[in-house]
């Protein structure tokens, strides 16, 4: 068995060290090396988006990523979008208008709406769908999903 | 006080889900989630045979590895599992022949998962190839060898009836037609993948499970017979849930392998399933032919139908004789037909086997029937709707199978998604390449007759009140994304005029919660439902005498307003807490019961063998427009919208009502537009989610929903089923629409470019062919 790598990420703001194998995806350390189970793992293929975190602001499918990639670098996972007791308005949203049914798609899907609306806070219809198409839900039909992420966008921009 | 107070009515309104915020923060726990400290890793050796005899397997060299805490092969278990009493013929683990590639074979538990694997690659297993059988008619050939000794003819099931009078229908019809359909087989395609954690405690001979299932009842039962424990020593929970679809509807080998693990460890175990072997063990939707024939007269009546399909069921029977007789009943309760001829037959074959998906038994059907239907209209010059409209039942009424239709929602159904998609003006008018479709669905509101019958009621819900205030409602329902804990936390919230925060639900833990079948044939919110209704009526009867002592008063004269009791002629009353704390005086703790059980008449007939099946307390009605846009280049179809009524009997949350039909829907386009499960040689080749093609965000649709509410007499607070009678609609729907925009009629699912491209191109040949004659 290979040594193991000594890594440092900045989790949810917070610093993390972990010694990992050099093979380890940042979905398994994230779930079984930090504890952090709101990351999904859907396929590990990278074709289901369960998994999305971002990684120093980029949008990335965790189980496509190595542990030791994330050496030196911050990533946000679905445990960190809430802060205080607060939901932010896309958590907010999702719940009042229905965007999950089973959920287990769900903290993906927060997250890469996130990363839109981080870039982008005045998206059309059009831009989300083809900023989600790599998140797979397979409970909603998508809709109310869409629903949801116009209505927190909106509520961001403060209408 | 008491006037300014209201007794809260949360049912109807648009309740979010109440286990949302737990889901929204990434805190949900699914079986892989759930700590475990010191679990083993679980890894399941799988075949590499589609049809063979085990001749030796030799776990030796994996045992001796350090690391391997257990191994576990067919030998460990003689005992077969299913989830009909009648066809049970399945092991956790093949024993001397496996029937399908990937049947499960033996199993590692070791402490990582690095270590199970490489024991896995260890176990050396020596096959006798046998015959294999990858489609249906291979299978039933007179000739083939019998996958199972109690199978002959790898028939799991002929079913047969000819009720009213086909023929006699037939001769009477202006217009007889039939064509042929195929449907490929799809899968549920949940995003979470099968998992189990099983933990044996050694001193005390008991296990428990964790696991990712719609029937932990069934599992429970399962673990007790394969693992050969008294029920009492097995504890079953089910966590949340990632979805369910049908694929979860019946014990899985995986929970009963997890378990055989555990106890031969002496310990916890979890085993984790990859996407591709979620794929394998499946218990999708049968790749299906049909052949379907209706006679209309020139009003569009429709005198006769006959019916022969012939689903390809896999390896083991699951479900497949109910899903070939939901198949044939099914024919009936959504039009008025008398004459119905149905002929089905399910094959065993060497594929994973199939189960009860979404929609169970109805969907390829009702794709034949619809699509049929709509060429027929064409023929006579008749209006889609028109014909529809022309075979309507009047409720209440019983089918000619003896199926009970108590309410029928259709005709406001087809009424709104007719105006609403402006058909009228449009249809017919539209550009080529543009066109409209429609079609009708329906679907049970659970099956009156469970499969595993004991003559206990349906449903038990019991409420636990104490000193806190707090109502806790236990009930065996698995809530898996439906939205089921909320509808029956809404349904006892309105009973008691209280709000939802007073509720808790505790669903689906063995050892706290009552018995329930679990979440298959939509059958929760109408049964489990009326428990819940029922067990809070005798609460709120409890808290009403216990004011009444209190204001001294007669029970009769008691208000209930929820956070408010008082008596008719007084303005103050005392405080819903106070009434506790009052009830609670003489006898501490409260626990009500409510049950349902469903009404003989509601079961379905006797008139040809298995016609239970399809009998239930309340059917669903659904109409769909779709509108597509198909690009003659590419013969890529686009969905631009998707109109669908649904009667629900009455919406308890329209909120997850209007999810569970987009679900639905969106579901029945992914089966018709790209979804397939494929097999080389029997190796899955689809079993992948990019090859499979769940569709995204990008191509799916607007779909605008209205709830169409035709109040069940029997439904809790008048509801009925809502997260599955909209999805077979949509094939038929479109198709029709397909036909509408080019002439080409799709009698083939899915509907993908390369398949309508090849029927374009015949369709022109035609058209050539009969401009040269002329």
């Amino acid at each position: 068995m290979a040594s193991k790598t000594h890594v440092t990420t900045t989790v949810n703001g917070d610093e993390h060290q972990y010694l990992c194998e050099p093979t380890q995806t940042l979905v398994d350390v994230l779930r079984n090396e930090l504890e952090l189970t709101g990351t999904k793992e859907g396929c590990s293929t990278g074709d289901c988006g369960a998994c999305s975190v971002m990684v120093d602001g980029v949008l990335v499918c965790s189980c496509l990523t190595l542990a030791v990639e994330t050496d030196g670098k911050s990533v946000e996972t679905i445990e960190g979008m809430a802060g205080g007791g607060e939901l932010t308005p896309l958590q907010r949203n999702f719940l009042e208008l229905n965007g999950l049914q089973c959920g287990i798609c769900t903290p993906g899907i927060l997250i890469a709406a996130k990363a839109l609306l981080d870039r982008n806070p005045d998206p059309t219809e059009s831009e989300i769908r083809f900023w989600l198409a790599g998140n797979l839900c397979r409970c909603t039909g998508y809709d109310k999903i869409i629903r949801s992420v116009l209505a927190a966008a909106e509520e961001m921009r403060g209408n | 006080m008491s006037d300014t107070v209201q007794p809260s009515h949360p049912v109807g309104q648009r309740v979010p889900m109440i286990d949302g915020p737990d889901k929204i923060t990434g805190r949900a726990n699914y079986t892989a989630d759930l700590p475990a400290i010191g679990a083993l890793a679980g890894k399941i050796l799988r075949s590499s045979e589609g049809h063979a005899e085990v001749a030796e397997i030799d776990a030796g060299a994996a045992e001796a590895m350090p690391g391997v805490i257990a191994i576990v092969t067919g030998a460990d278990c003689d005992k077969t599992f299913g989830v009909l009493p009648v066809a049970m013929h399945e092991y956790p683990l093949a024993r001397d022949r496996v029937r399908y590639r990937g049947e499960p074979i033996a199993a590692v538990a070791a402490i990582d998962d690095a270590t199970a694997l490489a024991a896995l690659a260890k176990i050396k297993v020596t096959y006798k190839p046998l015959p294999t059988y990858y489609k249906a008619r291979e299978a039933i050939a007179p000739d083939a060898m019998d996958l199972h000794e109690k199978r002959p003819g790898n028939i799991e099931r002929l079913t047969e009836f000819d009720l009213g009078e086909v023929d006699a229908g037939f001769a009477a019809a202006d217009l007889v037609r039939e064509d042929t359909y195929q449907c490929a087989e799809v899968c549920q395609v949940q995003i979470e993948t099968h998992a189990a954690l099983a933990d044996y405690d050694v001193e005390r001979d008991q296990l428990t499970v964790h696991c990712s299932t719609q029937v932990p009842f069934y599992v429970h039962l399962m673990l007790a017979r394969c693992l050969d424990m008294p029920k009492g020593r097995i504890h079953v929970v089910k966590p949340h849930v990632g979805g369910g679809f049908g694929c979860r509807t019946e014990t899985l080998n995986v929970e009963l392998i997890c378990a055989m693990l555990a106890r031969k460890a002496g310990g916890a175990v979890r085993i984790v399933l990859t996407r591709e072997e979620t794929f394998i063990t499946h218990r999708g939707r049968p790749e299906t032919e049909i052949r379907m024939k209706i006679g209309l007269t020139k009003e569009g009546r429709i005198t006769a139908v006959e019916c022969e399909s012939l689903q390809r069921g896999g390896a083991y029977s699951g479900y497949g004789i109910v899903t070939n007789l939901y198949s044939g009943s099914l024919l009936y309760a959504l039009y008025d037909i008398k004459s119905v001829r149905y002929t089905g037959t399910r094959a065993l074959t060497n594929t994973p086997p199939c189960g009860a998906m979404r929609g169970h038994g109805t969907v390829n059907i009702r794709f034949a029937f619809e699509a049929l239907l709509d060429t027929m209209a064409g023929e006579l010059g008749l209006d889609p709707f028109a014909v529809r409209r022309a075979n309507l039942l009047k409720a209440p009424t019983f089918t000619e199978n003896d199926l009970m239709v108590k309410s029928y929602g259709l005709p406001e159904c087809l009424d709104w998604v007719e105006e609403a998609s402006a058909w009228q003006p449009r249809k017919g008018t539209l550009p080529s390449g543009r066109g409209l479709g429609m079609a009708c669905s329906h679907y049970v509101s659970g099956a009156s007759k469970p499969v595993h019958w004991t003559g206990e009621p349906h449903a038990v819900v019991n409420l636990k009140l104490d000193f806190d205030g707090a109502i806790v409602l236990l009930t065996g329902a698995a809530e898996i994304g439906q939205g089921s804990s909320t509808v029956l936390a809404q349904c006892v919230a309105e009973v008691m005029g209280l709000d939802m925060s007073r509720i808790r639900v505790v669903a689906s833990d063995s050892r706290v919660t009552p018995k329930d079948n679990g979440s298959y044939s939509s059958r929760v919110t109408f049964m489990v439902g009326n428990a819940a209704i029922e067990a809070a009526e005798n609460l709120k009867g409890i808290l009403i005498e216990a004011a009444a002592r209190k204001l001294d008063a007669q029970p009769q004269d008691i208000e209930c307003l929820g956070e408010v009791y008082r008596a008719a002629s007084q303005d103050r009353g005392i405080d819903y807490e106070a009434v506790v704390s009052a009830a609670l005086e003489d006898t501490g703790t409260i626990t009500t019961k409510g049950t349902f059980s469903t009404i003989p008449e509601s079961h379905g007939g006797k008139k040809y063998r298995g016609a239970a099946i399809g009998g239930t307390m309340g059917f669903s009605y659904a109409a769909q427009v779709v509108e597509v846009t198909v690009d003659p280049d590419t013969a890529d179809v686009k969905i631009e919208k998707v109109w669908v009524a649904h009667d629900c009997g009455f919406a308890l949350n329209p909120l997850t009502v209007e999810g569970q039909v987009q679900g639905s829907v969106w579901m029945g386009m992914g089966q018709a537009m790209s979804e397939e499960t494929r097999f080389h040689d029997g190796m899955p080749v689809t079993a992948n989610m990019l090859d499979y093609r769940v569709p995204t965000i990008v191509e799916s649709p607007d779909i605008e929903v209205k709830i169409i509410e035709s109040i069940d007499p029997n439904g809790p607070f008048g509801a009925k089923e809502a997260g599955e009678g909209s999805l077979s609609g949509f094939p038929g729907a479109v198709a029709n629409a397909v036909a509408d925009a080019l002439g080409v009629r799709m009698t083939e699912l899915p509907i993908t470019p390369d398949r309508l491209m090849a029927a374009i191109e015949t369709y022109e040949k035609e058209q050539r062919a009969r401009r040269g004659a002329a």
